[in-house]
């Protein structure tokens, strides 16, 4: 095996688990505080994507530039989601809340197939097709750029998760229901919160995803199975878990795919899935 | 500054209380006692909001608090510190106590922080460290200072030492004196019949749902019928 074939390989690997832990991160971050696997994460993910899609297509936004403007929106979005119909209709029982995010999921999904149609729809922007050379690699910059936005996002999640009243909140809420609301935390509006950066993370992704990727209706599957397993890989709940996680499962896809042939990089992730729920099935980074 | 007025509550179909009428004056402590399932916790979580009663009212320095949400009645100063403790288990010692001025006294936190971790020194020592890793009696000191740093009015302890050593025991009845002395008002929720009445100004003792005896802590310790069913004396 060359080392420059591996070492790109590896870079690969690494820049793809970049693009895959703000999906993840949402997803554990739902999970920690709310206890439940958040079905409509892909759709939403799509969702954001089309917006990506359309306000560069229809306004003419760079999807970099729109961030800002989809974090917000998703954020939007996610809370609405929440207050409306998720914790309206749960009534607090887990079981209703996996319900309609799955209901959900298939209704954005079936809407998405009627206005979109089943084609995948790429976007070209001036710094598409732009290569640069990292190491033994030469990997496009929108992949580069991806990796770089997505971590620094994800560390400032992570800081206001850390060092917030409203991050502190969230997780005590996670863990301690009673004793929030005696502090005069507003636990339902914390889940909505909750729930709203998770899904807030997915317009982030989705920006940085779209100059580099297709959008399609189905094309939330894809990322959401890949999540899971990083959120059980890393510890269902755990941010870190969810970050490194992201990582690992990168440089599987990608190591596989050079050992054993592009169509079956996604094995190696089916296969770790598998170790790890019969090793360790509470995850790396569990305690 | 408490006045609980013909409280009926409990849970679903249920009712556990059936009219109680509570009340704490400014300055006060005061104890309510009653054997297991007598429904102690269920008056608090009433008080704090987290259940909304059958029926009755429940005033508040002034103001109608029955059925009010949790927060508006922290923001008020009624601050309960749970049975179980109920600390954030995650989190650390510091950010618990943070947590405390989550809605009121957040103006004063530093300071707060100071005067909690001058009352429980222990605290400071594991300021650190993650609420779950604390013994039983550190996480009910954590609980107390995650109440003081709300800055209370009135404050609600239930069960303060179930589960503490006797020496804690007496440490805990300590601090109710000492808090009451700076002026703060305290309904304390306890088994512990004997220390209570000589840490409360008045009592009241609940039975079936009702109260079945009140009065001057004193009189009530005096009491040949409340020695006999609750001292075993
Ligand atoms: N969440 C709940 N749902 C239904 N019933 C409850 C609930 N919490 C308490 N109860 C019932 O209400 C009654 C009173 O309980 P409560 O916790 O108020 O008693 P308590 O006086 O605080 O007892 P203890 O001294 O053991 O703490 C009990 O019969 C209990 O089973
Ligand atoms: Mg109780």
């Amino acid at each position: 095996m060359d080392a420059t074939i591996l070492g790109a390989a590896v870079i690969n690997g690494l820049l793809l688990g970049g693009s895959y832990a703000l999906v993840a991160v949402g997803l554990t971050l739902i999970y920690g505080v709310l206890h439940i696997i958040n079905f409509a994460h892909g759709s939403m993910l799509m969702l954001a994507m089309y917006g990506a899609y359309f306000l560069l297509m229809k306004a003419k936004i760079d999807p970099y530039a729109a961030i800002p403007l989809m974090v917000a929106a998703m954020f939007a979005a996610g809370y609405v989601l929440y207050r409306g119909l998720i914790g309206r209709f749960s009534h607090g029982k887990d079981e209703n809340i996996l319900l309609i995010t799955l209901g959900l999921s298939i209704v954005l999904e079936n809407v998405a197939l009627f206005f979109f149609k089943g084609d995948s729809q790429t976007v070209t922007v001036s710094y598409s097709d732009r290569m640069v050379a990292l190491g033994p690699a030469l990997v496009p910059l929108p992949k580069l750029v991806s990796f770089v936005a997505s971590l620094v996002l994800c560390a400032a999640l992570a800081w206001f998760i850390a060092r917030t009243d409203t991050g502190r909140a969230i997780r005590a809420v996670a863990k301690e229901r009673h004793g929030a609301r005696l502090v005069g935390i507003d636990v339902e509006k914390i889940f909505a919160v909750s729930y709203g950066i998770g899904i807030a993370c997915l317009g982030a992704a989705a920006c940085l995803l779209i100059p580099s990727f297709y959008v399609s209706p189905s094309v939330g599957h894809l990322f959401v199975i890949v999540a899971f397993t990083i959120v059980v890989l890393g510890g269902m709940g755990s941010f870190i878990g969810a970050l490194v996680g992201s990582l690992i499962i990168g440089l599987t896809e990608s190591l596989s795919g050079l050992f054993l042939g592009e169509a079956l990089g996604q094995i190696g992730i089916s296969l770790i899935f598998i170790l790890i729920l019969l090793f360790r099935p509470t995850g790396i980074f569990s305690k | 500054m408490l006045e609980v007025r013909g409280l009926r509550a409990g849970y679903g179909e249920v009712e556990i209380l059936h009219g109680m009428d509570i009340d704490v004056a400014e300055g006060e402590v005061v104890a309510v006692l009653g054997s297991n399932g007598v429904g102690k916790s269920t008056l608090n979580n009433n008080l704090s909001g987290i259940c909304v009663p059958f029926g009755g009212s429940i005033r508040f320095c002034g103001e109608d608090i029955a059925g009010a949400n949790p927060a508006r009645i922290v923001d008020l100063g009624l601050i309960q510190v749970p049975e179980g403790r109920r600390v954030f288990p995650n989190l650390s010692v510091r950010e618990n106590l943070e947590l405390g001025s989550y809605r009121r006294g957040k103006a004063a936190r530093a300071r707060n922080l100071g005067r909690v971790t001058r009352i429980f020194p222990r605290l400071m020592e594991r300021f650190g460290q993650m609420a779950a890793t604390l013994s039983g009696g550190e996480q009910q000191m954590l609980a107390i200072g995650r109440g003081l740093m709300s800055e209370p009015r009135l404050l609600i302890l239930d069960e303060p030492t179930l589960g503490l050593s006797p020496i804690l025991v007496d440490e805990m009845f300590e601090l109710i004196g000492e808090l009451n002395g700076e002026g703060l008002s305290i309904l304390l929720i306890e088994q512990n019949a004997v220390q209570s009445l000589e840490a409360a100004d008045r009592a009241y003792i609940i039975e079936h749902g009702v109260v079945a005896m009140s009065g001057p802590a004193a009189e009530l310790a005096g009491s040949p019928d409340l020695r006999a069913r609750y001292l075993g004396l």
